[in-house]
């Protein structure tokens, strides 16, 4: 190896060894960093639990696609290849670092391995690192302080802008990449090396060249004032990451190791409670902080003011009171104010609605679960607005517009409180030569349909009841409808915070379910496919009705006509509980292209699992939200600008959503919305 | 304050396809789903907020047979701390006079200084709260929309009267209100509220327990009785207005005027 001519560790500074002060440094440091972590984790031990260390294999697959592979990051492709730069730098400097730290106070300390070729790789990798790195930070910090993404604005009810806190990181990391480089190249330039071309135009390399030609002397004070810079920097970094939304550099690792595992579900009001045992719990729901669970306050740690999860927030977009940023990033500030550095927790617990969040913010959400899909560092927002709904139905704060069919739904098990009797009413109305199995009047069959409420009683929703039926007949499956026995799935009922409710209505539903004695279950609400398959236990397999559409045309069960007027363009909006929750993209777009003559666009940006929300259901179309636009009407407007005239969806509520929207819209006569049911069936060869 | 609101079990009509039973003089029954009566649940929510600011306690009361204890109960779930279930035989076909009899001997067993009804139930009348306050000889004010504790001996409230204005009263407790819709914003009660208050007792009074002389309330002592019920026939037609959307308009605030709906 090569005689250094000066080394940090042999230098002297001011009459001392300057060692002391490069051991002071890191040990100051990390003692720093090891009190602010211990603080930082203060409420998290008196969180509520979640079990988080079932399923290890998959958790680690997940660390290896979402943090490692940085999946998410290209969904917004500018950023996230920017993102994806850093990411992979600081991960390729971390051993440089650790090792310009030891340097500081052992005498050229090189790795274990990597004194030979491996460590001359090394040192050619690790110099185009920190060069990218810094031509991102640059790039970076001049979108930041003048294309600033509109995505990245703080509303004014939120508090300061962001972007000094922002731009004060990409200095220190520019700043580390600089001195890292300077040192090296002060070290090149003084033993007069030829600098190799395999660096050629990194930092180090431009450093080297510079400087080369300078005194010995002058080089090792650059070099020594280099180092002692990029030893201050990284250790006050470090110090400063758990202070704000830098705090992802160190919690992204575990956030995405303890993420959620499975979409659709809900945890359970407390986790290692069940069902039987919820009437002993004595308060439901998240009403203080600590009522979150420790993986929950970890999200509000990790959250890394992105803007993502609002950017593709319906909700925010049509003005609700909602940004889910802001549940994060307000929750983050309120953990640092209540649990402070130095002294006790603040013993003056404020309730979390009234205090940090609003009521009409909670009731905002649809549970579409656009944001967590997008959330690079799997932060979970669901689970937490119902266990906060959870809370406030506790404590009686349900706005009157949802007591009502709150109060239907347990008295009548519907949301409109009609009579029960007539749930199976809509089976007048199939049409001849389909005949209509009911388990109210003792039939059975292998398949059960389950309507739930709106198919069952909404004038219009009854006609997807009855394309549904018709196409189950066509298509040779043997089926049945429960009828007056059958309840409201409880889907939304769970999501709006009602847990006990609905507890009943599964209770009841189940009973009827195994009544049946179905082996499978079929259903046109993505709502009620959902609740069967992620909210109740044991159920049969339940399938979507737009899977059986597919499976029965592979299979030339059902045989569709061409379209009599070919001259309209369709697209298809993918339901949030069939799409993202459930992961049904392909079934129902097969299902329209395999009718000869139909042409189909996409609504590009919005469609798959960047589907827009068509305002939500279930109890969602009874809540009275603030807001300036229907989401239904942003909808429409995609789907007017993607050239479509028809919109096929695959669930009354989005039917139900875009049919409103589309006369709020006043583009009625020249949109208009179709549930694939009605298409297939309008297209049945008989 | 001691505060005794007064809850009616009705058939919801949110809930309920009413439809006029074969003897014309009641609607048919077997199908509907009670609750409590809209305006009872403004009043009972304006009780225990009462209570939540001053102190003291609401008491739930309700005249009804055993299936109105459910009714009792979810008020309670509230934030009441009693409730009082008066039924007997005797007690049936009571008029709006019997009710308040009955009531008012109720409100007798205990010291109340507020006693609150709903401004009206299910049949319309409005007429317990005040003849409740008659027989007690307290002061009553109807139609309630706001109430202020002040010092302990009378409150301020607020009555809605006609065209959205609002009167302003001071009134002496004890007293009785009548409660109108929209004073509050009641809270939520679901399964697990009522499950809270499951296993508080609710007495149960009967004729003899208030001291009542049963033939003069029930049917035998009522002075008025239901003779018929039915649904008012249809219009023949509606109005069709027709123009431009400016002469729309126009007409329309025209016959609005004339209706009385804007001045």
């Amino acid at each position: 190896m090569v005689h250094e001519p000066f080394s940090p560790a042999t230098a002297m500074l001011a009459g001392m060894p300057a060692k002391v002060l490069f051991a002071l440094i890191p040990l100051v440091g990390l003692v720093c960093f090891a009190w602010i972590i211990a603080r930082r984790l203060a409420p998290l031990l008196r969180a509520a639990p979640h079990p988080c260390w079932q399923r290890i294999p998959e958790r680690i697959l997940l660390v290896l696609k979402i943090w490692l592979a940085q999946w998410r990051q290209p969904r917004y492709m500018l950023a996230g290849v920017l993102h994806i730069v850093v990411f992979f730098g600081f991960l390729i400097l971390g051993a440089r670092s650790m090792q310009l730290v030891i340097l500081g106070v052992v005498d050229g300390f090189v790795w274990p391995g990597f004194g030979g070729t491996l460590g001359a790789a090394y040192n050619v990798v690790k110099d185009f690192a920190s060069t990218a790195v810094f031509v991102a930070v640059a790039i970076l910090a001049v979108r930041r302080a003048f294309f600033k993404p509109a995505r990245y604005a703080v509303p004014e009810k939120y508090g300061k802008d962001h972007t000094p806190e922002a731009l004060f990181v990409l200095g220190l990391i520019a700043t580390l990449m600089i001195s890292e480089s300077a040192f090296e190249g002060s070290l090149l330039a003084a033993q007069g090396e030829s600098v190799t071309s395999a660096t050629v135009l990194t930092l180090t390399w431009g450093f080297a060249r510079t400087l080369s030609g300078l005194q010995t002397s002058t080089l090792a004070g650059i070099n020594l004032a280099a180092y002692a810079i990029h030893d201050l920097t990284f250790f006050f970094f470090l110090c400063f990451l758990p202070f704000g939304k830098h705090f992802h550099v160190i919690t992204s690792l575990f956030n995405v190791f303890f993420m959620r595992l499975q979409t659709g579900n809900i945890k359970p009001v407390a986790y290692g409670i069940s069902d039987a045992q919820l009437d002993d719990v004595k308060s439901f729901g998240v009403k203080e902080f600590e009522d979150f669970t420790w993986k929950h306050m970890l999200d509000f740690y990790s959250c890394v003011d992105c803007g993502r999860c609002s950017d593709r927030c319906p909700a925010n977009a049509v003005g609700r009171p909602l940004s889910p940023r802001f549940i994060s990033i307000k929750a983050r500030d309120y953990a640092f104010e209540h649990y402070p550095l130095f002294g006790n927790a603040k013993a003056d617990a404020v309730p979390l609605i009234g205090g940090i969040y609003s009521e009409d913010e909670i009731w905002s959400c649809t549970t579409c679960g656009a944001c967590e899909e997008e959330c690079p560092v799997g932060i979970e927002y669901i689970d937490k607005m119902v266990d906060l709904r959870r809370g406030m139905v506790d404590d009686g704060l349900v706005p009157q517009s949802l007591q009502k069919p709150m109060s239907a739904l347990e008295k009548r098990g519907n949301p409109w409180g009609k009579l029960e009797k007539k749930r199976a009413e809509w089976t007048a109305g199939v049409g001849e030569g389909v005949n209509v199995k009911l388990v109210e009047k003792g039939e059975t069959a292998e398949t059960l349909y389950f309507v739930d409420s709106i198919t069952s009683y909404d004038d219009r929703m009854q006609k997807i009841a009855q394309a549904t039926a018709r196409i189950l007949s066509k298509g040779d499956v043997d089926f049945v409808v429960i009828g007056k026995d059958e309840k409201d799935s409880g889907h939304d009922v769970r999501r709006f915070g009602e847990e006990m409710l609905f507890q009943s209505l599964k209770e009841q539903n189940s009973e009827a379910i195994r009544a049946s004695e179905a082996r499978r279950i079929v259903v046109n609400d993505p709502h009620a496919m959902n609740a069967l398959r992620n909210d109740y236990e044991d159920m049969p397999p339940v399938q979507h009705v737009s899977e059986m559409i597919a499976l029965c045309i592979e299979n030339g069960k059902l045989k569709l006509n061409p379209l009599a007027d070919a001259s309209k363009t369709y697209t298809y909006h993918d339901p949030c509980y069939l799409g993202r929750h459930n992961g049904t993209y392909d079934s129902p777009r097969q299902a329209i292209d395999a009718i000869p003559g139909l042409k189909r666009v996409e609504m590009k940006g919005n469609c798959r699992d960047r589907s827009f929300c068509c305002g939500g259901g279930g109890l969602m179309l009874f809540y009275e939200p603030e807001e300036e636009q229907r989401m239904g009407v942003v909808r429409v407007q995609q789907a007017c600008e993607a050239g479509a005239d028809v919109i096929v969806t695959a669930c009354p509520y989005c039917l139900t959503n875009i049919e409103d929207a589309i006369k709020v819209a006043g583009l009625e006569g020249r949109m208009e919305v179709l549930d694939l049911v009605e298409l297939v069936d309008g297209q049945l060869q008989h | 304050m001691e505060i005794l609101v007064c809850v009616k079990r009705v058939p919801d009509a949110a809930e309920n396809e009413i439809v006029v039973g074969a003897g014309g003089a009641d609607i048919k029954r077997e199908d509907l789903v009670y609750s409590v009566n809209e305006w009872d649940n403004y009043a009972v929510e304006e009780a225990v907020q009462i209570v939540e600011r001053e102190g003291g306690n609401v008491t739930i009361v309700s005249m009804g047979d055993s299936e109105a204890e459910e009714v009792v109960r979810r008020e309670m779930a509230m934030g009441a701390a009693q409730g009082l279930l008066l039924t007997d035989a005797a007690f049936d076909g009571s008029d709006g006079l019997g009710i308040a009899t009955i009531l008012a001997a109720a409100a007798r067993k205990g010291e109340y200084d507020l006693i609150l009804t709903g401004a009206l139930a299910d049949d319309g009348a409005g007429q317990v709260g005040g003849m409740l306050a008659a027989l007690l000889d307290w002061p009553y004010a109807s139609v309630v929309n706001k109430i202020e504790t002040k010092d302990g001996k009378s409150l301020r409230i607020g009555r809605e009267i006609e065209g959205g204005t609002q009167e302003i009263s001071d009134i002496e407790t004890p007293c009785v209100l009548s409660i109108q819709t929209g004073i509050n914003e009641p809270r939520y009660v679901g399964i697990r509220g009522i499950r809270k208050v499951a296993s508080i007792e609710i007495p149960i009074l009967d004729a003899g327990a208030l001291g009542l002389d049963a033939a003069a309330v029930g049917a035998a002592g009522a002075n008025v009785r239901r003779i018929d019920y039915f649904v008012p026939q249809l219009g023949a037609s509606a109005e069709m207005l027709e123009g431009s959307i400016e002469e729309l308009a126009g007409k329309l605030v025209d016959l609005l005027k004339a209706k009385g709906g804007i001045r």
